[in-house]
């Protein structure tokens, strides 16, 4: 099996369900477009986001927009082994 | 409760997957039957969490943040705590089954305060202003 390859936490750039025009861009341009960065607001769309995951043992990529036409729940908190 | 309502999860903090493997197999399996059913997602360096406006740069982490997000990718609701205390599901899932009532109805019909599934909603329009008080009684 060819193993995917897994890259860093990211957020694409774009917003969930908007076809990207930024795909193919080079990472200079990337940084630059992060300054006016897209960020989450009730009522707009999420910010795309692709990052590394464990999921039932293994060790995979996740793209938020790949949940499209789904409900989601993203769940941000402090970190493993914590109290609350 | 959550898969019943077609609700994917994502948990994201700053740690490694390695790490939300090894807090699985040595913490969380010896609270929940099973797997963990939601992808652990690992966002180091708090990326993620810098576009959702949760991370913590003072401390290099995400504080609690939960974002309910409909099938167009509309974030339609949000819930940041500072870390000490915790979050009630329960709220979450009445929030989700909420949303998804006024989804099903186009918006027609609007969910008052505390309101569950089974319990009278609002149709917004001329009639109703200056009449909540007839049709919501808490």
């Amino acid at each position: 099996m060819a193993e995917e390859k897994i890259g860093c936490a990211r957020p694409t750039g774009n917003v969930v369900a908007e076809p990207s025009a930024k795909e193919d861009i080079n990472p200079t341009q990337t940084r630059k477009e992060n300054n006016n960065m897209i960020t989450a607001k009730v009522g707009s769309k999420a910010p795309d986001f692709e990052a590394p995951a464990y999921n039932k043992g293994k060790f995979i990529s996740v793209k938020l927009s790949d949940y499209q036409g789904r409900w989601v729940i993203v769940c941000f908190y402090p970190g493993d082994f914590t109290f609350v | 409760m959550l898969q019943k309502l077609g609700v994917d999860v994502l948990s994201v903090s700053v740690d490694s997957t390695f790490v939300h493997k090894i807090w699985e197999e040595a913490e969380l399996s010896k609270m929940v039957d099973g797997d963990i059913p939601f992808p652990m997602v690992s966002d180091g360096g708090g990326k993620l969490g810098t576009v959702y406006g949760v991370y913590d740069e003072s401390a290099g982490v995400n504080i609690r943040g939960r974002f309910i997000i409909d099938p167009d990718g509309i974030i339609q609701a949000m819930e940041v705590m500072t870390p000490p205390v915790g979050r009630n599901i329960m709220e979450t899932i009445r929030q989700i089954k909420a949303f998804q009532h006024v989804r099903e109805n186009g918006g027609k019909e609007v969910c008052p305060a505390d309101w569950e599934p089974g319990k009278p909603t609002l149709k917004p329009g001329p009639d109703l202003v200056g009449q909540v008080w007839k049709e919501w009684k808490p």
